[in-house]
């Protein structure tokens, strides 16, 4: 449903709003979103699904190469101990270690279920689902279409949970999370939003809500994230007296497009190099031999001959270094560029057009071609593309329970990219997919089990005069005159974070940037917009920036703590990987009366059993 | 290499409206999308446009720019004169909300009507085989990113409102197609998608084709052969006669829906 065909099936409305009843709500409808919903409803529960966008246009629609699943269609001795190895050390072991174990083991069963609600994958010539190699990945293991895997994965959900009949509200925006009192439970009961469409209020009453809010990109200049990624779930949480974890490792996925200037940050799918593709400076060269780190020189090759063997011969030879880990790879363009070996317009070059056939590139790359085509004029089956880092993707983000995404607030839930521990300091390429699915359905089944053990008794109630204070905020912009632009904050923001807290940071530089974000939240609690509520972007932003600059100072302040380079999170004060850093978590929180200001402290990371141990000694 | 472009762009609501001037810098390089969003930061706060990926893979931008149905986000000003000016409105065939946007509930109706995917089970390893040769036809329908361009074009339901209640339109044509070609699917949609959703409305004119962002064959490969399917149902004696005897041959195990 969508705002504007309300018709006769308009609620009671006590409190003045348009209100509703649900078991679960589930915030967000990207590849998690859907996942919780579908899961949810199919445990009984009544379930609805609130995202910011129309139905089927999320993120995860931009995922192109694949959905890692150690399924072993093409390489028999993949499985999920070597997927769970891989995962754990891309993640440079500070990952969550049951979440990373979760993930692998149930990865190739989701997949599946999406052929079973009709997903297309590609095939392999015994007709199962075929799987492509990816940087990080020992074997050859991410189920795909082409590149559009996420426009299938989100399409295939979108249809499943429309065949079930959730209820879906577009284009509405949650800006606040309600909970009882703390004598009374301190859990979940309910949330207030907008539609987008009429400006007008919407009250949930429900004891579980799913938070599946995507990223934190567009607090960034150069990003692949589009408008809605504002980190609203990380700050919701936060608000809600929940915990973020691992909020300095933000990942900058190695290949963005660079010119011309309004495709900048657009994402250039990873598996241009899985299928082949290399990177090279202005002299030609293809730089990646020259950026082996120590921890991975044994699964490196260190020529060209042996890296060009193993598209075809994985046992006896050793992955091409521009296959490592993105981090690594983001890190070495980085470098190259500022030692001046750039393209013309800031990047470097990524060549598949001299090492596959136009055939085969039209075949395996088809939307990657058309993107170049029609955006840059670049012909990429002809000649290289230029490319750059870009703003990807957030390792940190709410702290849950692995088996249960269950939040430290009854009622809470986290599935996807807005939850933190699964990919530790950073996240291999295709994980993403999966974990949306793993991760998405035990939450989707967890918050309906909650749902269910809460029936019968009394349920959380929403208050009337917390709803009318939530209404009063979300106005305030329209009730003041020659206050800040939104649009002109959103840009200093990604003007600060982009400058001070990008790939390589220093401790001046984190420091200067918390000053500038605090700055900006003084200058945003005097926001002024234009106009009136119908469909007004300006509105939008205007809240949403809230939530960016909470985002922001968590990443600053989490990052200026850790005195140590890991994953995505690079020091130049402090260039090392420290194992004193290597067991510890920090974990950020907004306690009552911190008057927005954002709590850090230092947390063990849980400890992994010693069968799992024994994995990374007996796998080569 | 920065120019003033001149463009028209309609604001209003479902009311009424008319287009507005504005002149804006763009550099070299840009679509349309970036000076829209230029004129939204600097000189329209509230001004009203759906957009999400800006690279053509997520259907939100749809407009009509020129009179012409695009994707603002494809749609590069290069393609233009710098002394051109250019005019956006938003998606005729849809009611206007506000400004740019308009409100596609037509599109998340007409969705809800298509029956389910429905597998034949699994092999007994938990997999299921199909071939690449056999899932291609599918995966070219599934490339679509639901822009509703093709609805927007559609003459049947562009200047006939009326006829919105008894036509799905292309892209759901597309959608019973791939069902239909599906090597595993058990359902049999051909009357389904004939009397439902009014595919014997369509009388080929390719005019969703034309304005397809993906490219894809909709009335070459989607609608044609399935007006070919439901006729071979409808008229061959021989078929008819077939199905009252014996399931389809090409798939087993198909039920009419």
């Amino acid at each position: 449903m969508t705002g504007n065909v309300m018709g006769s099936d308009v609620p009671s409305e006590p409190h003045g709003f348009e209100e509703h009843s649900y078991d679960v709500v589930v915030i967000g409808a990207g590849g998690a979103g859907l996942r919780a919903a579908i899961a949810a409803q199919d445990a009984g529960a009544k379930t609805a699904i609130v995202c910011k966008s129309l139905l089927g246009k999320a993120h995860t629609v931009m995922a192109e190469g694949g959905i890692a699943a150690a399924m072993g269609n093409v390489y028999p001795d993949d499985n999920w101990q070597v997927h769970f190895r891989d995962t754990m050390r891309g993640g440079k072991m500070l990952n969550n270690w049951r979440m990373a174990q979760l993930h692998a083991q149930e990865a190739p069963e989701r997949v599946l279920e999406l052929e079973e609600w009709g997903a297309l994958f590609d095939r392999t010539d015994d007709g199962l689902i075929s799987q492509r190699d990816f940087g990080g990945h020992r074997f050859a293991r991410l189920a795909h279409v082409g590149d559009r895997t996420g426009l299938e994965m989100i399409r295939t959900l979108q249809q499943r949970a429309v065949a079930q009949g959730i209820d879906v509200f577009m284009e509405c925006t949650i800006t606040e999370l309600f909970k009882t009192a703390p004598g009374d439970g301190n859990r979940i009961s309910g949330a207030f939003g907008y539609w987008r469409e009429s400006g007008r209020f919407i009250v949930f009453h429900a004891p579980c809500m799913v938070l599946a809010t995507g990223g934190i990109g567009k607090s960034y200049q150069v990003t692949s994230n589009s408008w809605e990624y504002t980190g609203d779930g990380h700050a919701l949480a936060m608000r809600t007296g929940a915990s973020l974890i691992n909020m300095e490792f933000v990942q900058f996925h190695p290949t963005g497009m660079v010119w011309p200037p309004s495709v900048k940050g657009i994402l250039v799918t990873e598996s241009v190099r899985g299928d082949g593709g290399v990177l090279r400076n202005s002299d030609g060269k293809r730089f990646m031999f020259d950026y082996i780190p120590e921890f991975f020189k044994s699964e490196t090759a260190d020529n060209e001959a042996e890296a060009d063997r193993w598209y075809d011969d994985k046992s006896n030879n050793r992955r091409p270094p521009e296959l490592l880990p993105r981090d690594e790879v983001a890190r070495a363009i980085n470098s190259e560029i500022k030692a001046g070996r750039g393209s013309p317009h800031g990047g470097v070059f990524l060549d598949i057009a001299s090492r596959r056939t136009p055939e085969f590139i039209m075949r395996r790359l088809p939307s990657m071609y058309h993107q170049f085509k029609e955006l840059a004029d670049v012909d990429i089956t002809a000649e290289p593309m230029e490319i750059g880092p870009t703003c990807h993707y957030v390792m940190g983000g709410v702290e849950v329970d692995p088996d249960t995404g269950a939040s430290k607030i009854t009622g809470l839930y986290a599935a996807g990219e807005v939850a933190g521990g699964m990919h530790g300091s950073n996240r291999l390429g295709g994980n993403s997919l999966s974990d949306l699915l793993v991760f998405g359905c035990r939450a989707g089944l967890n918050a309906a089990y909650l749902a269910h053990q809460s029936r019968g008794g009394q349920r959380p109630r929403v208050d009337g005069a917390e709803v009318r204070a939530a209404a009063k905020r979300a106005l305030a912009p329209f009730e003041r005159a020659g206050g800040e632009n939104p649009y002109t904050i959103q840009h200093d923001l990604q003007d600060v974070m982009q400058r001070l807290v990008g790939i390589i940071r220093n401790a001046d530089e984190l420091a200067a940037s918390l000053k500038e974000i605090d700055a900006l939240k003084e200058r945003a609690k005097n926001l002024t917009v234009e106009g009136h509520r119908q469909y007004n972007p300006g509105w939008h932003l205007a809240l949403d920036i809230v939530n960016m600059l909470t985002v922001s100072e968590c990443i600053a302040t989490a990052a200026l703590e850790r005195q140590e380079s890991r994953g995505g999170h690079t020091r130049d004060d402090f260039p090392a990987t420290d194992d004193s850093w290597g067991t510890r978590n920090l974990v950020l929180t907004l306690p009552d009366g911190s008057d927005g200001k954002v709590h850090l402290e230092h947390q063990p990371l849980p400890a992994m059993p010693d069968d799992l141990k024994k994995l990374f000694e007996t796998l080569t | 290499m920065s120019y003033e472009l001149r463009m028209r762009l309609w604001r209003g609501d479902a009311s009424g409206g008319a287009l507005g001037d504005f002149t804006v810098v763009v550099e070299e390089g840009e679509v349309v999308l970036d000076a829209i969003h230029r004129i939204q930061a600097t000189q329209a706060g509230d001004l009203a446009v759906r957009w999400n990926c800006k690279a053509g893979k997520c259907g939100s931008c749809s407009a009509e720019i020129n009179g012409r149905p695009r994707l603002m986000c494809m749609t590069r000003l290069a393609d233009f004169e710098e002394s051109e000016t250019i005019t956006v409105t938003p998606m005729r065939a849809f009611p206007v909300i506000r400004d740019l946007v308009t409100d596609v509930s037509f599109n998340y109706e007409k969705a809800k009507q298509v029956p389910a995917f429905a597998p034949t089970p699994r092999d007994a390893d938990g997999k299921r085989r199909m071939q690449q040769v056999d899932v291609e036809r599918g995966q070219e329908f599934r490339k679509c990113i639901e822009c509703f361009l093709c609805q927007n074009t559609c003459h049947v339901v562009r200047d006939h409102e009326d006829n919105k209640a008894a036509f799905a339109g292309p892209r759901f044509f597309l959608r019973y197609a791939e069902l239909d070609m599906h090597p595993l699917d058990t359902n049999d949609r051909r009357k389904l998608s004939q009397d439902a959703a009014g595919l014997g409305m369509c009388n080929i004119t390719k005019c969703c084709t034309e304005v397809c962002p993906e490219n894809i064959k909709i009335t070459d490969n989607a609608i044609i052969p399935m007006k070919e399917r439901v006729a071979d149902r409808k008229f061959d004696p021989v078929t008819w006669l077939g199905s009252k005897i014996m399931r389809r041959s090409d798939t087993a195990q198909r039920e009419e829906v």
